[in-house]
C-alpha cells in the first residue's frame, strides 16, 4: 500500500464518518436531556433532498446546506410538537417521521434523481494540504467537514462543560426535579429537539451535496439508525460519538481498501457490513460498564406533564 | 387554548381519533394535490375509489392486506407486551429468502401429487422458520446482551435486505434470466390456490384471517394475553405476579417473527411467484402503523389494514395515471400516523378554551 | 426590622402582637376536585421561631406548605411575607423571597455529584463562591458533606444535609422541612435537631411538618395542629402537654393501644438463612403460624431485599429457604404463592398492581394458575371481576367499579384493596413492607385490623416497617435491620424503644447483646 492511497483512503474515510458524526451528535443533544427521537432517518432524507433542490436551483451551496438545517430544525419542531406538547408516545412518533420523511423525500427528489451537481469543493489550506498521509485528510477537506469539527468541540463543550450542559442532564435524568427547581423542561426539551434535528439535517446536507454530490431516494441508507446506535455505543459522551462515527466511517469505506487489495467480494455483502459491524459492536460493548445502554439518560423517551 | 387531563380516558375517542386523523389526512392530501396543480378530486378518487370499483380490484385490495394483517398480527403481540420490534421487514424478507430457497430448490414442471403438497409445506415452513431466526437473534441480543430491540431488528433490516439483494444476485439468479437479478419462476403446482379462480387472493389471506381472530381470542381471554399485557404496563408488576419476562419476550418475538416469514414465503409462492429485490413494497413498517392505527384490536387492525392496503394500490394507481411518484403511498402513511398520534391526545387530554376555563373558576 | 415595614392598608393593625411576623397565612384555602384540602388555615410565623405543622397523615399539611411553596396556587386567602401581601406563582417566586424547602422526596439528582446539585439549583454562585459558602456553611453547622460525592451513593440523612445546605445557601430566611425525620435514623435526628436550633439562632424562621410529637416537643416553640383540613389549635408548646396535642390531633383521646396477648409460638412455619444478598449482608429468621414479627429498620437496610427472598422474586439455594419442611430457596414466586407465601411490596402503584389495568385484573395478578379464579391456559373474566367486587364490598374501598383501573384509586383505598387482595388467597405466610405507609388512619386501622385477623387465623405475618409504633402496636415478636444486618427477634415486651433505636443504628452481633 502506497502513501497516496493511505492518504486518500484517510481523506475519504473522514468523508464518509461526517454526516454520521453530525447526526449522532444532533442525537446525542437531545437525548441527553431525554428527547428519544427514532426519526433520524426521514430528517436526513428530507435534508439531503432539500439541500440538492435547493442548490441545484438556486445554484447556491450556503443557501442549500441553511435549507436542509432549516427543515431538519422544523422536523424537529414537529416532534417536538407531538410528543412534548402533546404527549404522544415517541416511539410511534420518530417512526411517523422515519417513513414520512423517507416519502417525502421521494416524491419532491423524484425529478431531480441523475441530475448532476459539482459538489461543495474542498479547501486547499496552503502547505499544510500538501502534508504527506495527513494533508489531504486533515487539510484539504470541504468547508461543511470543518464546521461539523467545529460543532463537535461546541457540543463537547456545552454539554460537559457547561451549566447548560448540566441542566440538560437534569432534564434528562430527572424531569421532575429539574422542574421543581425551576427549569423549563418542555422548552429545552423542544429546543433540543429541534438543534438535534438540524444538525442531522445539515449531516444530510453533507451527503448530497459533498459525499456523493447527488440525489437518489432512501440515500442516506440507514445512517440514520446506525446514528441513534453509535450514541448508544459511545456511552452518552460527545468524544465517544465522534471517535465512533469515524471509526465507523471507515469501515464503510472498507470496499474500497478490500478493491484495492485485490480482494472482490459481493458488493451486497459489503453493504451489509456497516450495519453487521454496529451488531457486533452493541454486543461487545453491552457488558463493559463505561458503555452499556445503563449510561442511558434516566428519563430517555419519558414524556413528562409538569402537573399540580 | 390548554390542554386540560380527563378524570378518566375518553371511550369514544379511541375510535374517533382514528376517523379524526383519517380525515384530516384526507385533507392535506386535498391540499397537497392541489398544491400541485392537479385536481383534487379526480386525483382523490383514483387514488382511494378507482382500485376498489371491481371485483378484480378488491381482490387485488385483498391480496395485499394479507401480508399487512400477518406482519400487524405479529406485531401487535410484540407492542402489547412493549417489545419494540421495528424488524417485521427484515423477518419477512428473510422468510421470503429462506421459503423461496426451499420453493426453488423443488422447483419442476412435474410436481404432482403428495410431492407437490410438501414442497409448498416445506417451503412455507422454511419462510416461517427464517422469519423466526431473524427475530430470535432481536430476542437473544435483548436477553443476553441487552441490546435495544429497536436497534437491532433495524439493523437486522438492512442485513436482511441485503442478503436478499446478494442471493438474487448470485446463487439464486436465474441462469437463463438474462442478467436480471431475480430467481427463475416458480413452477404452478408451487404457488399457492386462489380462493376464487380467476383472481389472486390465495388462500393465505384466509389464513391470516384467521389468525386475526386467534389474536383476539388470546388478547381478550387467555392467561397469555393477560401476561403480555402486565409486562407491558409494568415490568415490575410482571415480575412481583411471577410471570416469566424473558419467556414472554422470546415468545413474542419468536410469533412475530414467524408471521413476518409466513408472510414473505407467501408473496413469493403467491403473487410474485419468484424471488426478486422488490419483495416487500415496505410490508413491514407499514403493519407498525397499521397496529397503531387499529389499536391493537384485531377488527381495528384489519380495518385499517384495508386503508394502508388502498394507499399502496392507489399509490400505484397515481403513479399510471397522472405521473405521481408511488412514494406519495409513504407520506400518505406517515401523515396519518401523525394525525393519530396527535388526536390521540383527545384520549386521555380534553381541550380548553382558557378564556372558557377562567370563567369557570371565577364562577 | 419593625420600623421598616410599610403599613398594610388592606389590613387593620393587630392587636397586642409583639413584633410583626416574618410569615402570615391567612384563611388559606385549597380544594382538589371533592376534596377541600385546606379550609381556611391562618397562621403565623416569627422570625427564628421553630414552629411546628403538626397533623395525622392526609391532615392538608403538605398541602398548605405546597401552596406556601407556590406548588399549588391557593383556591382562596392571603400569604403575607414581612407584612406584605405576596402573590407566589411558582417555586422561583418562592426562593426569590427566601423560601426554601426541603421535600419529603429529595429534590436532588442521584448521577450528579452534590457539587453539580448545587450549581443547578444555585445558578447565580460561581464555582468558587458556590465552594466558599459551601465550606462556610457546612463549619458553622458541622455537618459531614462532601462536595464531590455522587448523590446516588449518599444515605438518606446525607441527601436531607444536601437539601438543607442547599436552601441555606440560597440566604432562606423560611426554611420548610417536610416530615424530614422519616427517613433518618434516631441518631440522625439528633444531628437534624441540632442543626435547626443553630439555624433558629442566626435569625432563620423553620416550619417544621410532622406528625411524631416527640420530635416537636424537643424542637418547636409553638406548633399549629391541623385536623382534616382545618387549624385546630395554635399552642405554646411548652404549655401543652402530649395527651393535649394527640387529642387535637387525632379529635379524641386516643384509648390506650390495647396490650394483646402475645402469640403462643408453635412449629416453625419458615426458616430462612441469607448472607450477603444484595443489600442485605445477614439475616437469619424464623417464623411461626399465628404470630406478626416486626422488623425496624431506615429505608435502604435491606428491607426490599429480605422481602424479595422470601417472596421468591429473588432465589437462593434451595435449603436457605425452609417452608413448612419443604426446602423452596430455589422455587420461583408462582411455585411460592401456591403453598401459601404472599408478599406485598412496599410500590402500590407499579409493581403490587400495575396502574393501567383494572382492578379485576390486578386481583388475577395474583390468583391466577390453579386456583379458583382461573386455571390452564383460559381465562373466565367473571370470575376475578366477582372476586375485585367482593373485596370491594368487604373492605368497604371507594372505587367505581372492579373495571375501574388501579391508577384511579386513592393510596388509602387501593392499599385497602391490595391487602383484600392478597389476603383472599388465605396465605400462611405474608410478608409486607411498609402497608399502611402515606394511607389515611380509617385506612391504616382496617389493614392493622385485617392483619390481625390474619394471625387470629394463624398465619404468619412479616411486617417490614419503618414506623415505629405500627410495629410496637402489632407485633409479637421485634427486630430491626441496620445496613443490611438482621438484629435478633425478641418478643414484644422485651425489646424497649431505646433498643429499637440502637438495633436500627448499630449492628445487629453489637447491639443485641
Amino acid at each position: 500500500m502506497d502513501a497516496t492511497l493511505i492518504a486518500d483512503l484517510l481523506y475519504t474515510a473522514l468523508r464518509a464518518g461526517t454526516p454520521l458524526a453530525l447526526c449522532a451528535l444532533g442525537v446525542l443533544i437531545a437525548e441527553r436531556a431525554g428527547v428519544l427521537n427514532l426519526g433520524q432517518e426521514g430528517i436526513m432524507l428530507m435534508g439531503a433532498v432539500t439541500g440538492f433542490v435547493v442548490c441545484t436551483e438556486t445554484g447556491s451551496y450556503s443557501l442549500g446546506v441553511l435549507a436542509s438545517t432549516g427543515v431538519g430544525a422544523s422536523m424537529g419542531l414537529l416532534f417536538a410538537g407531538l410528543t412534548q406538547g402533546l404527549y404522544a408516545n415517541p416511539v410511534a412518533s420518530g417512526l411517523a417521521l422515519a417513513v414520512f420523511g423517507s416519502g417525502l423525500s421521494t416524491f419532491i427528489g423524484s425529478d431531480y434523481v441523475g441530475s448532476p451537481l459539482a459538489g461543495i469543493p474542498s479547501l486547499t489550506i496552503p502547505w499544510l494540504s500538501k502534508l504527506p498521509l495527513i494533508g489531504k485528510a486533515l487539510f484539504g477537506q470541504d468547508p461543511l467537514l470543518y464546521l461539523a469539527w467545529t460543532l463537535a468541540l461546541v457540543t463537547g463543550l456545552v454539554l460537559h462543560r457547561s451549566r447548560h450542559g448540566l441542566v440538560l442532564t437534569a432534564v434528562g435524568e430527572n424531569p421532575e426535579v429539574a422542574h421543581r427547581l425551576g427549569i423549563r423542561v418542555a422548552l429545552l426539551r423542544t429546543l433540543t429537539a429541534c438543534i438535534g434535528a438540524a444538525m442531522t439535517g445539515l449531516g444530510g446536507a453533507y451527503l448530497s451535496l459533498v459525499y456523493t454530490p447527488l440525489w437518489t431516494a432512501e440515500m442516506s441508507a440507514g445512517r440514520g439508525w446506525i446514528a441513534l446506535a453509535m450514541v448508544v455505543l459511545a456511552g452518552w459522551r460527545t468524544g465517544g460519538v465522534v471517535a465512533a462515527s469515524y471509526l465507523f466511517g471507515f469501515f464503510s469505506i472498507f470496499n474500497l481498501l478490500m478493491q484495492d487489495m485485490g480482494w472482490s467480494m459481493s458488493p451486497n455483502l459489503l453493504a451489509m457490513t456497516p450495519y453487521v459491524f454496529c451488531l457486533l459492536a452493541l454486543i461487545i460493548l453491552s457488558g463493559k460498564g463505561r458503555f452499556s445502554a445503563r449510561r442511558a439518560p434516566t428519563a430517555l423517551g419519558q414524556n413528562f406533564h409538569a402537573e399540580s | 387554548m390548554q390542554l386540560q387531563k380527563r378524570a378518566k380516558p375518553a371511550r369514544h375517542m379511541l375510535w374517533l381519533a382514528p376517523v379524526l386523523a383519517i380525515m384530516l389526512t384526507l385533507l392535506t392530501g386535498t391540499a397537497l394535490f392541489a398544491a400541485l396543480g392537479l385536481s383534487p378530486l379526480p386525483v382523490l378518487k383514483a387514488f382511494f375509489v378507482d382500485p376498489v370499483r371491481d371485483a378484480y380490484g378488491v381482490s387485488e385490495l385483498l391480496l395485499k392486506v394479507t401480508p399487512l394483517l400477518l406482519c400487524a398480527t405479529g406485531l401487535s403481540l410484540c407492542f402489547r407486551a412493549r417489545v419494540w420490534n421495528i424488524g417485521a421487514e427484515g423477518q419477512f424478507l428473510l422468510g421470503s429468502l429462506c421459503g423461496g430457497a426451499v420453493a426453488l430448490w423443488f422447483n419442476d414442471e412435474n410436481l404432482a401429487g403428495s410431492a407437490r403438497i410438501g414442497a409448498v409445506g416445506a417451503a412455507v415452513a422454511a419462510g416461517i422458520a427464517g422469519g423466526m431466526f431473524w427475530a430470535g437473534l432481536v430476542a437473544l441480543l435483548r436477553h443476553r446482551f441487552n441490546c435495544s430491540e429497536i436497534l437491532t431488528s433495524i439493523m437486522l433490516n438492512y442485513v436482511a435486505l441485503n442478503l436478499l439483494l446478494w442471493a438474487v444476485h448470485g446463487p439464486l439468479k436465474d441462469p437463463d434470466g438474462f442478467s436480471f437479478p431475480e430467481s427463475a419462476l416458480l413452477v404452478d403446482a408451487l404457488l399457492l390456490p386462489s380462493v376464487v379462480d380467476g383472481y389472486r387472493t390465495h388462500v393465505g389471506f384466509v389464513l391470516a384471517l384467521l389468525l386475526l381472530v386467534a389474536l383476539g381470542v388470546i388478547g381478550s381471554r387467555t392467561l397469555l394475553g393477560f401476561q403480555l399485557r402486565v409486562v407491558g404496563e409494568s415490568a415490575a408488576a410482571a415480575r412481583y405476579a411471577g410471570f416469566h419476562e424473558g419467556r414472554l419476550l422470546w415468545l413474542v418475538l419468536l410469533a412475530c417473527g414467524g408471521l413476518a416469514g409466513l408472510a414473505g414465503a407467501f408473496e413469493v409462492l403467491g403473487p410474485v411467484g419468484q424471488v426478486t429485490p422488490h419483495l416487500s413494497s415496505g410490508y413491514g413498517f407499514a403493519a407498525i402503523i397499521v397496529v397503531f392505527l387499529g389499536r391493537g384490536h384485531p377488527l381495528g387492525i384489519l380495518l385499517a389494514a384495508l386503508l394502508q392496503a388502498l394507499t399502496f394500490i392507489g399509490g400505484e394507481n397515481l403513479q399510471i395515471e397522472f405521473g405521481l411518484p408511488k412514494s406519495i403511498a409513504f407520506i400518505f402513511q406517515g401523515l396519518l400516523l401523525f394525525y393519530l398520534l396527535a388526536a390521540d391526545v383527545l384520549v386521555n387530554y380534553r381541550l380548553v378554551i382558557s378564556g372558557d376555563s377562567v370563567a369557570q373558576v371565577q364562577g | 426590622m419593625a420600623s421598616a415595614s410599610s403599613p398594610n392598608p388592606n389590613r387593620a393593625a393587630p392587636p397586642a402582637q409583639p413584633a410583626p411576623a416574618r410569615l402570615e397565612l391567612i384563611s388559606i384555602s385549597k380544594r382538589f376536585g371533592d376534596t377541600l384540602a385546606n379550609d381556611s388555615i391562618s397562621l403565623r410565623v416569627q422570625p427564628g421561631e421553630i414552629h411546628a405543622l403538626l397533623g395525622e397523615n392526609g391532615a392538608g399539611k403538605s398541602t398548605l406548605m405546597k401552596v406556601l411553596y407556590g406548588v399549588h396556587t391557593p383556591d382562596s386567602g392571603s400569604i403575607l411575607w414581612h407584612n406584605r401581601e405576596v402573590d407566589i406563582a411558582d417555586p422561583n417566586a418562592a426562593r426569590r423571597l427566601g423560601i426554601g424547602m426541603v421535600f419529603q422526596h429529595f429534590c436532588l439528582i442521584e448521577r450528579m455529584t452534590v457539587f453539580e446539585n448545587l450549581q443547578l439549583a444555585l445558578p447565580e454562585l460561581k464555582a468558587a463562591a458556590l465552594q466558599q459558602r459551601f465550606d462556610a456553611l457546612r463549619q458553622r453547622l458541622g455537618l459531614q458533606v462532601r462536595l464531590e460525592d455522587r448523590v446516588g451513593q449518599l444515605s438518606a440523612g446525607e441527601r436531607q444535609r444536601v437539601e438543607i445546605l442547599r436552601c441555606l445557601m440560597a440566604d432562606v430566611e423560611l426554611l420548610i422541612l417536610d416530615e424530614p425525620t422519616s427517613v433518618l435514623t434516631p441518631g440522625e435526628v439528633q444531628t437534624l435537631i441540632a442543626t435547626l436550633r443553630l439555624l433558629a439562632d442566626d435569625g432563620c424562621s423553620i416550619l417544621f411538618i410532622s406528625h411524631k410529637l416527640v420530635e416537636v416537643q424537643q424542637l418547636c416553640e409553638r406548633a399549629t395542629v391541623l385536623r382534616a383540613g382545618r387549624v385546630v389549635g395554635s399552642v405554646r408548646v411548652a404549655d401543652s402537654d402530649r395527651a393535649g396535642l394527640v387529642a387535637m390531633m387525632m379529635g379524641e383521646a386516643p384509648a390506650a393501644a390495647p396490650q394483646r396477648p402475645l402469640a403462643v409460638i408453635g412449629e416453625p412455619l419458615l426458616a430462612l438463612r441469607a448472607d450477603n444478598c444484595g443489600r442485605l449482608r445477614s439475616a437469619r429468621l424464623e417464623l411461626a403460624g399465628g404470630e406478626i414479627v416486626g422488623i425496624g429498620g431506615v429505608a435502604g437496610s435491606g428491607q426490599e431485599t429480605l422481602q424479595d427472598l422470601v417472596s421468591g422474586e429473588q432465589r437462593l439455594p434451595p435449603d436457605r429457604v425452609r417452608f413448612m419442611g419443604e426446602d423452596i430457596g430455589h422455587l420461583s414466586v408462582q411455585q411460592r404463592r401456591l403453598r401459601g407465601v404472599r408478599s406485598l411490596p412496599v410500590d402500590r402503584l407499579g409493581r403490587a398492581a400495575a396502574a393501567g389495568l383494572s382492578l379485576a385484573e390486578n386481583f388475577l395478578l395474583t390468583h391466577y394458575g390453579q386456583g379458583p379464579l382461573q386455571q390452564g391456559p383460559w381465562v373466565d373474566w367473571r370470575r376475578p371481576a366477582g372476586a375485585a367486587r367482593q373485596a370491594i364490598a368487604d373492605f368497604a374501598i371507594t372505587a367505581p367499579s372492579e373495571h375501574a383501573p388501579a391508577r384511579d384509586l386513592s393510596g388509602g383505598n387501593l392499599q385497602r384493596f391490595l391487602v383484600a387482595r392478597e389476603l383472599a388467597g388465605q396465605p400462611r405466610l405474608l410478608v409486607c413492607y411498609n402497608p399502611t405507609w402515606g394511607v389515611d388512619p380509617a385506612a391504616a386501622s382496617r389493614i392493622h385490623d385485617a392483619l390481625q385477623d390474619a394471625r387470629q387465623a394463624g398465619a404468619a405475618i412479616l411486617l417490614l416497617s419503618e414506623d415505629i409504633d405500627e410495629l410496637f402496636s402489632l407485633c409479637d415478636r421485634l427486630g430491626a435491620l441496620c445496613n443490611g444486618v438482621l438484629s435478633p427477634l425478641l418478643p414484644r415486651t422485651e425489646v424497649s424503644t431505646e433498643l429499637m433505636g440502637r438495633w436500627m443504628t448499630e449492628h445487629a452481633e453489637a447491639a443485641g447483646q
